[in-house]
């Protein structure tokens, strides 16, 4: 429903920007239109009652800068954050290209930002050198080891958002029906078998929390084709299967069948707002509940749709942040 | 504690107080558990395959680069044609950055060995091309005519005179190839050719250790290969080139400079 609802949004917009370019005009009916069907998915949704951001002016003494990594989902949610402060009234600037995981982490941990959306996969695996196999595979319990990492560093890990960003596996609807529609890894394994090929990115092929935990946790061999094609791999015929992630915009685009990791293979990869002690302390309770509340609407559905304004309709991530926040009755 | 057993690893873990370039020797050398855990990494033997699949599709490629580029040169300079057709056609293909080309040749070849080879190949032919031609125009008009007037057909001038004058600026224009093909393999894994662009390419299982091990090895390979065809090329000039490059050592191709000063 809401997805439809969305595409049905997203189409609206683009005749409307179609209509306005031609210069037909009547672009105040499209408008209206337009703004009665995202109530409708704000109320189907059910958090018209969150209400807007307050602004409080004694914010303005504080400054943070939100920092985020160099892709589709972490400019969206660095964006998220900036304008969310900022329309509490915070003195927000923003360096939302801060490249890998390693340069963003150096930065938070210098103090050139405050703070920035990380996954709590990523920060064990990559800044704690947690072996991927040691990952605790339960949410809660790997952002607590995350949290108390984190302190040594003095940065506090913000509560985390409901969706994750983690591997998952992906086919065309035509391939999952040729092996019988299979929900888990485990049903798509047992009747593709080592025939079906896998295709990921090169590092995959050496990577517990990849290709060789097929292998280790299904016992599964699929052929593996090393590349970073990912859904055109699919669509051109170089591989039945890939490694993509939950949140892809091109997920939400109704053409794929993806399969549950019914033996927790990946490690979880939810988002948390790493901050810096200090910043955290100016922002208090109150910036915390503020984080919660405006992450709250982002599920792994939402999310995903967000990225393929980016990624496919090549929408700015400032404006896609600025839409969510209003759509969802944040801002006006 | 681990999920899989990965405890029962044949191999140790990285040591933990090398320096950066110690620690990528050590990964040349030896053994070691993956950064993220759960198989065993780098050491001569997965090294030595991964070299022999690198060296093979880079192989692969000069061989058809040079099959390709050498007759067209060979000709097009005998009858100096078409050189600005040549240089820039091969200039345009050089112009495009192989990792693109290589993302372009899915589309036709598929993901695979023949499209790594079509991208290295499209780099080797540049330089190939463009030596072969100029060190077949820069060879004295008189011992063509000469040639020609003891009755050698075009061929025989081409294969007779032309090739073994030029071979020097032509083997220059194969070690470039050689050179940029070799160092280029390393983007092979990113179409499914193993390569020892995987320890470059794979920085969550090969960490900073494996990245500098592999840049190392192939350096070392792509100064090899360099040193190799400097050898073949000894071999392979006429020893009337070598006596003319003898007598006047220390003027590296300056018997170019007066060819092309006396030709016509």
């Amino acid at each position: 429903m809401n997805i439809t609802n969305r595409m049905l949004l997203a189409l609206m917009t683009v005749l409307c920007l179609g209509a306005f370019a031609a210069g037909c005009g009547g672009d105040d009916d499209e408008k209206s239109a337009d703004s009665s069907t995202s109530a409708t998915t704000t109320a189907a949704r059910g958090y018209e009652e969150s209400g807007l951001i307050e602004r409080d002016e004694a914010n303005a003494q504080t400054k943070l800068t939100i920092g985020s990594k160099n892709f589709a989902e972490q400019y969206i949610l660095g964006e998220i954050y900036a304008q969310a402060f900022e329309a509490a009234g915070y003195d927000v600037s923003k360096q939302l290209d801060l490249g890998s995981e390693q340069i963003a982490f150096k930065a938070l941990k210098n103090g050139d930002i405050d703070a920035y959306p990380e996954y709590s996969g990523t920060a064990l695996t990559s800044f704690y050198k947690v072996k991927t196999d040691d990952v605790p595979r339960d949410k809660d319990e790997a952002f607590t080891e995350m949290e108390s990492l984190l302190a040594e560093d003095d940065i506090v890990a913000m509560p985390q958002t409901s969706f994750q960003n983690t591997f998952v596996i992906t086919s065309s609807k035509e391939t999952a029906e040729k092996y019988d529609s299979p929900e888990t890894i485990s049903e798509l394994a047992e009747t593709a078998g080592s025939k079906t090929s896998i295709s990921g990115f090169p590092e995959c092929r050496q990577r517990t929390d990849c290709l060789l935990g097929l292998k280790q946790v299904y016992d599964w061999t699929p052929r593996f084709v090393s590349s970073q094609g990912q859904y055109e791999d699919i669509d051109g015929d170089q591989s039945e299967l890939t490694f993509g992630f939950s949140t892809d915009g091109a997920l939400s685009l109704d053409k794929y069948a993806t399969y549950e990791d019914d033996k927790s293979l990946f490690p979880p990869y939810y988002v948390s707002l790493l901050t810096r002690q200090d910043a955290a302390d100016k922002l208090g309770d109150e910036g915390r509940a503020l984080i919660e509340r405006i992450q709250e609407p982002l599920t792994e559905e939402v999310m995903r749709e967000l990225n393929s304004r980016v990624s496919i309709d090549k929408q700015k991530p400032q404006k896609v942040a600025a839409e969510y926040l209003r759509e969802e009755g944040f801002t006006e | 504690m681990s999920r899989h057993g990965s405890e029962g690893l044949a191999c140790n873990p990285a040591p933990s107080d090398a320096s950066a370039f110690g620690d990528a020797l050590d990964f040349i050398v030896s053994e070691r558990e993956s950064i993220s855990g759960g198989v065993c990494i780098g050491g001569p033997g997965e090294l030595l395959d991964l070299a022999g699949s690198h060296l093979s599709v880079s192989l692969v490629a000069i061989a058809i680069a040079i099959a390709i580029a050498l007759p067209a040169a060979l000709y097009l300079g005998h009858y100096g044609r078409g050189e600005f057709l040549a240089v820039s056609i091969s200039n345009i293909g050089r112009a495009v950055p192989s990792l693109a080309l290589l993302a372009f040749f899915v589309a036709f070849l598929g993901i695979g060995f023949s499209n790594v080879v079509a991208v290295l190949t499209l780099l080797a032919i540049p330089p190939i091309l463009t030596n072969t031609f100029v060190g077949v125009r820069q060879v004295s008009r008189e011992a063509v005519d000469a040639a020609r007037g003891v009755g050698m057909t075009e061929g025989q001038i081409i294969r007779r005179i032309e090739l073994p004058l030029a071979l020097p600026t032509i083997f220059a224009g194969l070690r470039t190839a050689a050179v940029a093909v070799v160092a280029t393999a390393t983007i092979a894994p990113l179409a499914n050719v193993q390569s020892l662009g995987n320890p470059i390419l794979e920085p969550q299982t090969y960490g900073n250790a494996g990245q500098l091990g592999a840049a190392i090895v192939v350096a070392a390979i792509t100064l090899a290969v360099d040193a190799g065809l400097g050898v073949v090329q000894r071999l392979a000039t006429s020893p009337g080139l070598k006596l003319a490059g003898r007598a006047e050592r220390g003027k590296r191709f300056s018997y170019i400079r007066t060819r092309s000063l006396t030709s016509p």
